[in-house]
């Protein structure tokens, strides 16, 4: 098979730079990207950063309207500009800078768009909507092996058909030439996953990927998507709203609330002790096997409006912990014990309460 | 029919092809009622009028009482109306589309003029696609920008002033004052359809560049086009092959509607430029009262929109892979 | 925006960033998100779903509030907008003038003096006058009663059938709807103009009734077809379903039910029909097929000032003006009150 682009396919450089073997796959330091619109500007992300090393799995986890979505957009550089910006923070690829100022608009853009799918890939939620309803799913797969490693049709098409396979879809043979419609959900979500994996990517950023499927169907993804980490060795970043689902494959876990960071850990860390008054509240609000709770204790009031965040700590008004420190000054990430941090002044006294 | 099948064949032969198949021979099925039936109404809404069918076929010209007997004979108009219908249709089905007043077959006046109805109708259809998906493409593309504002209400105005008003500005433009084109008549060739075809056409042609740019910012905004942009393809790739033919679908749909209105347009067209076509005819024979003529020529031309019209739901059921199962 | 849900909103909440904007959603059980890219779906739906799912709950009063929010909004974005404002006016002028044409004439049309024959426009005859010697003007001005007549009257009968038609189809659908929608097929294939002409052809008289029921006729086959897929749509929601659960009859469903919120792309339509069937009256009339002399049309004088479009080009241009700025009125009163109307259907 003619091997087009030689840059994306040669593991030790990304365009004209060498990757930096001791680098983290993906670092993202303090990220903050703004939506111009109508009514004023939209802070979705605010100061957000992580690391992710290989093999490794990072949740983001967060309600609607955290910022969670757009940190992974601002990251693939697929993000709509305008009205969207990354005003501010550095992304960087195995130690290679993604970012590069724009002199005109004076936000930051996404300047290495060889990594956008060959070494660092997206599955998204809905797949009935996410792949094109007119070309047929071994098009569609085919497509990545066509344009970016010069196959052929024929190629493409064997190569496609081996994905499917590897996502476990069965008959892959016969089912290559059917269109997206003609798939149930988590068979579509599969023949997503594996156009995210066809280019062997470093990343996988897996955008609420089971949020529209069934229950059953939902652990079956996760248990692929894990599998097939253990396999490759990628990273994968896990955006959902979804603890059970955390709960099963995160190592490490970032919980995100008005486009900050709110609390950062370990899986257990975070599960058996949260440490800020959010991460508390969702475990208080979900049903869990390895808890007795008397009831479930949704939290109060909802999440705020991006076009005027809270002052201070965002939570602040629905926070039960709150003082009158908690509107002037807006906690900083604070170390608890090794990877664990939280955002809050009183995280002691979450802690004490659990 | 037959062209049909044949160019469905293939189709139909390989595993992509039988749902298409199925959804063309439904197509077709659902395509003969509705022939017998435009047919029909179109006899009935002549010969069923209130009145004398007579004054239908000659109108007010005082007929000699042989005359009125020879009409009444061929016309078969002593016979029930359902029975003159079958016969009327099985005289179409044999190219038979009767005759006009001094007995001469219409059919003849149609094959006379139907080579200019055709390449005015090919050119303004030619017209209308380039001119008019070109701009909305582009327009689509660059929202917002002047380009787009520019189409926007260039084909707003276009669509307002009414095609024979747009016919003699055209005429004095570009025939009287810039002598570009000649104001009238026709030509052997297709320069002097140039002109008429461009008036022709250019109702629909601001139609088909406001529904693509619409249909192309819809799907630029679509869950897809975010995944195309993730799979790392290039903007013109996720614009000119996916968008795009997403985008087409309800053009297509517009066109196949449109070549009726081009027929039909065309009869204001031919009569402003004073071109020998089939609208002309129809234009000249309703003027005679010549009721027979118009009745066939207008036959001939809703079968040929009707045919078009399955043809391009062909096309549809080609480009939409989802359409084949309605 | 000033919020809406009680007591959970909590104190030092954000100010409100559009001062002048009305409560839009206070008691009302709507189903989109003003801003769907900043607020939260969170906690807000799920209440509106416990809201709606509440027993006892008279689903006519959801439905009704809903509605009235729907057009309620609709007619605050409406009043604010230039296009709507302007294609307001000139379809309130043009009316006007239809009605009381002698209000803003300068002659009576029909005072005709052959001396005064194609007379070039001047302080007098402020269009000049025709070749039989009329006042331009006044004739121009009178031609306005004719098109507007039939526009209205045309689309008023067009409406009525196919919103009967229309819901019947997409209500009731199967065998109702299949010959329903065959007959329309068989419409669709017959254009306008052609039909326009093979009718007329043939009828003895030609007035302002002839016409109208001839454009009534070929006409009705669009719109309905756009009512059987807008009630189609309606009849999906699921209020409908609970509507006949408490055993509303069939007709009371879809009078009270689904037109209400299948209405909005039809009196987009209908406006812009409008415009189209007074320039199809013009076309009939210019083809000779229409009005005939003395009726007094825009199309009939396009006809005659064929002819002299080089040596009298304005006995053109003045009808014509005043046609294509009738119907591009029409046009844009549709454009306003789809972009008013559309989004909040999505």
């Amino acid at each position: 098979m003619a091997k087009n682009n030689d840059t994306n396919t040669r593991s030790d450089m990304v365009g004209d730079t060498p990757i930096d073997p001791g680098a983290p796959f993906l670092e993202v330091e303090n990220l903050h990207v703004e939506f111009h619109i109508e009514d004023g500007t939209v802070k979705a992300v605010n100061g957000l950063s992580y690391k992710l090393a290989k093999h490794e799995t990072l949740a983001i986890l967060g309600e609607s309207g955290s910022g969670k979505s757009v940190s992974a957009q601002a990251v693939m550089g697929i993000l709509d500009t305008p009205p969207g910006y990354v005003t501010q923070g550095s992304v960087k690829f195995r130690g290679v800078e993604l970012l590069a100022p724009n002199s005109k608009t004076g936000a930051l853009d996404h300047a290495v768009p060889e990594v956008r799918g060959t070494r660092i890939a997206m599955v998204f939620q809905d797949a009935l909507t996410a792949l094109n309803p007119v070309f047929t799913v071994g098009w569609q797969l085919g497509e990545m092996f066509r344009v970016h490693k010069g196959a052929s049709r024929k190629e493409a098409k064997e190569k496609a058909i081996e994905m499917m396979e590897r996502v476990n879809i069965p008959s892959a043979r016969e089912r290559v030439n059917s269109y997206p419609h003609e798939f149930s959900g988590g068979m579509r979500q599969r023949v997503m996953i594996a156009m995210a994996l066809s280019m062997d990517p470093d990343v996988i950023i897996a955008d609420e990927p089971t949020t529209a499927l069934d229950v059953t169907v939902q652990s079956q993804i996760m248990e692929l998507l894990s599998d097939l980490q253990k396999e490759t060795g990628m990273g994968l970043i896990l955006i959902t709203h979804d603890l059970a689902v955390v709960a099963e494959v995160a190592d490490r876990v970032v919980v995100m609330y008005a486009g900050r960071r709110m609390e950062t850990g370990g899986i257990d860390d975070i599960f058996h002790h949260p440490s800020h008054p959010y991460t508390l509240g969702l475990m208080d609000s979900i049903a869990r096997p390895d808890v007795h709770l008397d009831r479930l204790t949704p939290i109060p009031g909802s999440p705020p409006d991006l076009l005027a965040i809270p002052s201070g700590c965002p939570f602040h008004p629905r926070c039960t912990y709150a003082t009158d420190r908690c509107p002037a000054e807006a906690p900083k990430l604070e170390q608890i014990a090794g990877q664990h941090s939280s955002a809050c002044f009183y995280w002691k006294d979450v802690q004490i309460d659990i | 029919m037959v062209l049909g099948c044949s160019l469905a064949l293939p189709l139909v032969a390989d595993e992509e092809g039988t749902d298409l198949g199925r959804y063309l021979i439904r197509r077709v099925l659902q395509f003969i009622p509705v022939f017998f039936g435009a047919t029909f109404l179109i006899f009935a809404l002549v010969f069923l009028m209130p009145g004398d069918p007579i004054r239908a076929l000659s109108g007010d010209k005082p007929l000699a009482p042989e005359v009125v007997v020879a009409l009444q004979e061929r016309y078969h108009l002593d016979e029930p109306f359902y029975k003159q219908y079958a016969i009327y249709i099985t005289n179409v089905f044999q190219g038979d589309f009767g005759s006009d007043f001094r007995g001469y077959p219409v059919r003849d006046l149609m094959l006379d003029r139907l080579p200019v109805t055709i390449r005015l109708a090919l050119l303004a259809f030619l017209f209308e696609v380039v001119i008019g998906l070109t701009a909305g493409v582009v327009a689509g593309v660059r929202k917002g920008k002047f380009f787009d504002s520019l189409v926007l209400v260039s084909t707003l105005v276009v669509i307002a002033i009414p095609i024979f008003v747009l016919g003699f500005i055209g005429q004095i433009v570009f025939g009287v004052k810039l002598g570009w084109f000649p104001i009238s008549g026709y030509r052997e060739g297709w320069y002097s359809l140039m002109l008429p075809a461009l008036v022709l056409a250019s109702l629909s042609l601001a139609y088909v560049a406001r529904l693509s740019r619409t249909s192309l910012v819809e799907n630029l905004r679509a869950d897809y086009v975010r995944t195309a942009r993730a799979k790392g393809l290039s903007t013109s790739r996720v614009i000119g092959i996916h968008t795009l033919r997403n985008s087409l679908i309800p053009v297509v749909t517009y066109l196949a509607v449109d070549l009726g209105a081009l027929m039909g347009g065309a009869i204001i067209t031919e009569t402003i430029f004073n071109l020998p076509g089939l609208g002309r005819a129809v234009f000249d024979a309703a003027r005679a009262q010549e009721g027979a003529v118009v009745i066939g020529i207008a036959t001939f031309l809703v079968i040929v929109y009707m045919i078009a019209n399955l043809l391009v739901d062909v096309l549809y059921g080609v480009l939409d892979p989802r359409i084949r199962y309605e | 925006m000033s919020d809406t849900t009680p007591s959970d909103q909590p104190e030092g909440m954000s100010p409100d960033p559009s001062g002048e904007e009305p409560i839009l959603y206070a008691d009302t059980v709507d189903e989109y998100l003003p801003r769907d890219v900043v607020t939260a779906a969170g906690d807000e739906s799920d209440q509106r779903e416990r809201f709606r799912q509440s027993p006892g709950l008279d689903t006519e009063l959801v439905d009704m509030t809903r509605t009235a929010s729907l057009w309620g909004d609709a007619w605050r974005q409406l009043r604010r907008r230039p296009v709507f404002i302007i294609s307001a006016v000139m379809i309130l002028i043009l009316v006007i003038i239809s009605l009381v044409p002698g209000l803003f004439a300068t002659h009576d049309p029909r005072d005709c003096n052959l001396i005064d024959s194609l007379l070039l426009p001047s302080s007098e005859h402020w269009f000049g006058t025709d070749l039989q010697g009329c006042d331009y003007y006044s004739r121009t001005l009178y031609g306005t009663r004719v098109s507007i007549s039939i526009g209205i009257i045309v689309v008023f009968f067009i409406t009525i059938i196919a919103v009967t038609g229309g819901s019947i189809a997409g209500y009731y659908g199967g065998v109702t709807d299949s010959i329903i929608g065959r007959i329309t097929d068989i419409w669709f294939v017959i254009p306008t103009i052609l039909g326009g002409i093979v009718i007329l052809s043939v009828t003895r008289s030609r007035n302002i009734g002839t016409v109208s029921l001839v454009l009534i006729v070929l006409g009705w086959a669009t719109l309905l077809r756009l009512v059987r897929s807008s009630v189609l749509a309606a009849k999906a929601n699921d209020y409908v379903d609970a509507a006949r659960v408490m055993g509303a009859s069939n007709a009371r469903i879809i009078i009270r039910h689904i037109l209400p919120n299948a209405i909005a792309p039809v009196i987009i339509v209908s406006a812009i029909y409008i415009g189209v069937v007074i320039a199809a009256e013009a076309a009939l009339s210019f083809l000779g097929v229409g009005l005939q002399l003395p009726a007094i049309s825009w199309g009939l004088m396009i006809a005659t000032a064929q002819q002299r479009i080089i040596t009298a080009p304005y006995l053109l241009i003045f009808p014509g003006a005043f046609l294509s700025v009738t119907v591009f009125s029409f046009i844009l009163m549709g454009d306003a009150l789809r972009d008013a109307l559309d989004p909040k259907l999505r």
